[in-house]
């Protein structure tokens, strides 16, 4: 009996042990970035793009251009893929599709695509930036990220709309609404939440993404002007300037990346609060 | 006259805010079986709950009072609750198979306190197999997954499985409300067996089943205890008005 | 109608999106797999401007970091989803979920930069003195270590959602039974879910498969045996450190291309077979 008393003590204190160590380190990443950021933070940092060169980097500037650049994309990507979700996501739903044979395909297609590799995705994008004659920026940027959002976006829209209840949408079609009209004034005003939520998921996963947008976005000191242009962004500016010996473009990479964590926990604050609050005409 | 095995005493149970089990005191007797009968939702199955501890593990409930087996207090903080589990077998009202061979399931209990010898669990395995009742029919197949059994036959099961860890008492919560008529009387046949050997407690709402199987009864309505007694004197005799609504089919 | 149109067409093309992704890499990937031998290819040898291309290295380095990541983390997840969905009580187990959600939603590079500034100093300063070698600390540990970090959310909310759908009826069977706590968990949960774990880890696995940015700051990016202490060069690495350089030496381009269709391969692979299990355990419980 006493065996079996100390293995559940056991047991109880180890699995405990472990959940420290994975929560430790959890915070353990954002206090150091908070540790590092904090100081090299100022106002010159975030409102001036960098000046002197790449290559010295200490002298001075700021990463504008990275902030500016991550949200350019990052908006922008977000934007195409919510264009091209909402249809998808729209479509996967029961009254439009031909036979449900088609749509777990699609899903089907959809989980593999949300498992592959940003940087495979980089290299495809690649290849058709020389084949159609583009460079390597703000534009193809933003495609690539779309590509990369597109599966979580779908998934997470997909499961905000089935939980609209099939009967919500039958009192529509009884009052004669169309399945265009019920799908866009019923369907999405009762998913809205969900839907801010999916979209606000996948925005907080382009703006963190490096490797896709390494191979095809550039790096530039300045802010693009145009969609031909190069872009910088917070993760290549973290990975570019901590790896330069000059302890000014360090700073910079710390400061960037305590901006990035920043946006990225607002994401999801901003996203838990829709959840509570955004409810007005959601009928419980 | 013997001892009673269970003695309840003033027990109370909150989940909450609401009081489900009001100051209950009754003394249930050895072998025989005492059926706890009342309206759905009334806490008797909390009561039932309640004496092999098994009410503690829903969140946010309160308990006061005592429930002696055998004069010993098993609410007592020193006393290891596995222990007065293993005294303790209880069948549920939906079967709840483990997902594991027929064989295994009986030998998990048996395997958890500590038995090891292959020859001696298999010996356990048949004697309570045989006991429920379902040792013919499963006899050839051991090995397959429990979950190929209908659920009369899942019943049996688990009854055995609670056997093998030989209790003293045996606790049944609506043992046949999920079970077809045939696999219904199986059950209550194997359970008025039992009752040479355990202590058997049983909870129902279906009056027909306590006429036919009761010693001893307790009716329990709204969390308080109403009328107790051996089962000739509460259903021909019932003493309390209550009482006599129910068993009317009144009260339901 | 011509709304419905509009959204099989936009359906249709996101489906053909993955096909042209596969058929693009395939495509680029043919110049150096239909002119150079398998034995060419799995050589150690990498001279592009020789035009050896062989890729051992780089499979060997990314299954290496890999391995260590899954080693480290499988236990900690499991046990850490244990302790959340059968010992936590309710109120620890609100402020821990957060915390994982966190770790999910950390970029790459983040993890990255934590382990170039924390994981790199603690293995070469105490973890390789402890066990007796000396190390620069940009080592196949480190980066197994900062990508068991970036597996450690996937893994454990999909077992933390296994062992909560564990019907309550058979827990309680199992308690009934005077089993302990942990006697039950073993028998009964982690039991019945073990598919859905298999496929967590498949899934866990994808994830550090295809790590780039993360595992390029930590890891060392020299093509060589791999060795715990010593430094590797994954395939992630290795398209991300040459892409620049790609065309300007022949077979190339080609052979980074097949490098990712490696890795698209792999990571469409494990998707489908987690998915299989999954869509199996869904549909044991809907059932049952």
């Amino acid at each position: 009996m006493d065996r079996r008393k100390a293995e559940e003590t056991f047991f109880k204190w180890l699995t405990a042990i472990c959940t420290i160590i994975v929560v430790g380190s959890a915070l353990a990443i954002v206090v150091t970035v908070i540790i590092k950021g904090a100081p090299a933070l100022s106002l010159s940092m975030i409102t001036q793009t960098p000046s002197g060169g790449y290559y010295t980097g200490t002298a001075g500037g700021g990463i504008l251009n990275a902030i500016v650049g991550s949200l350019y994309l990052a908006f922008g990507a977000t934007a195409l893929a919510i264009a091209i979700s909402l249809p998808v996501a729209l479509f996967l739903q029961r009254d439009y599709a031909m036979k449900s044979g088609f749509t777990g395909f699609v899903r089907f297609v959809l989980d593999i695509l949300w498992g592959v590799p940003s940087i495979v995705l980089g290299m495809f994008m690649l290849t058709i930036i020389f084949f159609l004659g583009m460079r390597a920026s703000l534009g193809a940027g933003i495609i690539v990220l779309a590509l990369l959002e597109l599966p979580i976006m779908i998934r997470a829209m997909d499961a905000a709309i089935r939980s609209v209840p099939d009967k919500m949408k039958e009192a529509s079609y009884a009052l004669g609404a169309t399945r265009l009209e019920t799908s866009l004034k019923v369907v999405v005003r009762q998913a809205l939440p969900g839907l801010l939520v999916a979209i606000l998921l996948a925005f907080g996963r382009a703006i963190g993404d490096g490797a896709s947008i390494m191979l095809t976005s550039g790096y530039s000191d300045r802010i693009p002007t145009s969609l031909g242009d190069p872009v910088a962004s917070l993760p290549l500016a973290i990975f570019y300037l901590s790896g330069l010996p000059y302890s000014g473009a360090k700073e910079k990479a710390y400061a960037a990346a305590f901006i990035l964590l920043v946006i990225v926990l607002l994401v999801s604050m901003i996203s838990r609060y829709i959840l509570k609050k955004f409810s007005k005409y959601v009928v419980k | 006259m013997l001892k009673p095995h269970i003695s309840v005493q003033k027990l109370n149970v909150w989940y909450g805010r609401h009081h489900a089990v009001k100051d209950v005191s009754v003394d249930i007797p050895r072998k025989q079986i005492t059926v706890i009968i009342g309206p759905s939702g009334c806490g008797k199955t909390t009561l039932f709950r309640s004496l092999n501890r098994l009410v503690e593990l829903t969140e946010g409930v309160k308990i006061s009072g005592k429930v002696l087996v055998d004069d010993v207090n098993i609410y007592n903080p020193k006393i290891d609750v596995t222990e007065v589990r293993k005294k303790m077998g209880m069948i549920a009202q939906t079967p709840n198979p483990l997902p594991m061979s027929i064989y295994d399931n009986v030998a998990y209990g048996p395997k958890i306190h500590g038995a090891k010898d292959g020859k001696k669990l298999d010996g356990i395995v048949r004697r309570h197999l045989q006991a429920a009742g379902l040792w013919n029919e499963v006899k050839n197949r051991l090995l397959d997954p429990a979950s190929k059994l209908s659920s009369g036959q899942q019943q049996r099961l688990c009854l055995a499985r609670a056997l093998a860890v030989e209790p003293e008492i045996v606790l049944g919560d609506e043992p046949t409300s999920a079970l077809d008529p045939v696999s219904s009387q199986r059950i209550e046949k194997v359970l008025t067996n039992l009752k040479k050997n355990y202590t058997v407690v049983v909870v129902t709402h279906i009056l027909r089943q306590a006429m036919r199987i009761a010693d001893y009864v307790i009716f329990f309505y709204m969390g308080e205890l109403i009328e107790h007694g051996p089962s000739r004197e509460v259903f021909k005799h019932p003493r309390r008005a209550k009482t006599r609504a129910y068993l009317k089919g009144v009260i339901s | 109608m011509f709304s419905s149109r509009l959204m099989l067409i936009v359906t249709f093309f996101v489906v053909v999106v993955l096909f042209l992704i596969i058929f693009v890499l395939l495509r680029k990937s043919w110049p150096i797999l239909s002119t150079k031998s398998l034995g060419e290819l799995l050589s150690w040898s990498w001279l592009p401007s020789q035009g050896k291309f062989g890729f051992s290295p780089f499979i060997l380095g990314t299954l290496a970091v890999t391995a260590v990541a899954m080693i480290i983390a499988i236990p900690l997840s499991i046990l850490t989803a244990i302790y959340i969905a059968e010992y936590a009580p309710r109120k620890l187990r609100a402020i821990v979920k957060p915390f994982i959600d966190l770790l999910a939603g950390i970029p790459s590079i983040v993890f990255g930069l934590f382990g170039v500034l924390v994981v790199v100093p603690l293995v070469s300063g105490y973890l390789a003195p402890l066990f007796g070698t000396t190390s620069t600390g940009y080592c196949v540990l480190s980066a197994g270590i900062v990508l068991a970090l970036m597996v450690f959310p996937i893994m454990i909310s999909i077992c933390v959602e296994l062992f909560e759908a564990v019907p309550g009826g058979v827990r309680e069977a199992s308690l009934a039974l005077g089993a302990t706590r942990w006697q039950m968990v073993k028998h009964v949960v982690v039991r019945s879910s073990f598919p859905g774990i298999i496929a967590a880890i498949i899934l866990g696995f994808g994830r550090a498969f295809g790590e780039t940015l993360a595992v390029m700051m930590v890891v060392g990016n020299s093509p060589v045996t791999p060795s715990l202490f010593g430094p590797a060069y994954p395939l992630t690495a290795l398209i991300a450190n040459n892409y620049g350089e790609m065309m300007s030496v022949p077979m190339y381009e080609s052979a980074l291309m097949l490098a990712a269709f490696i890795l698209l391969v792999v990571s469409v692979i494990s998707i489908i077979a987690a998915r299989l299990i999954l869509r199996r355990v869904e549909r044991r419980w809907a059932v049952g």
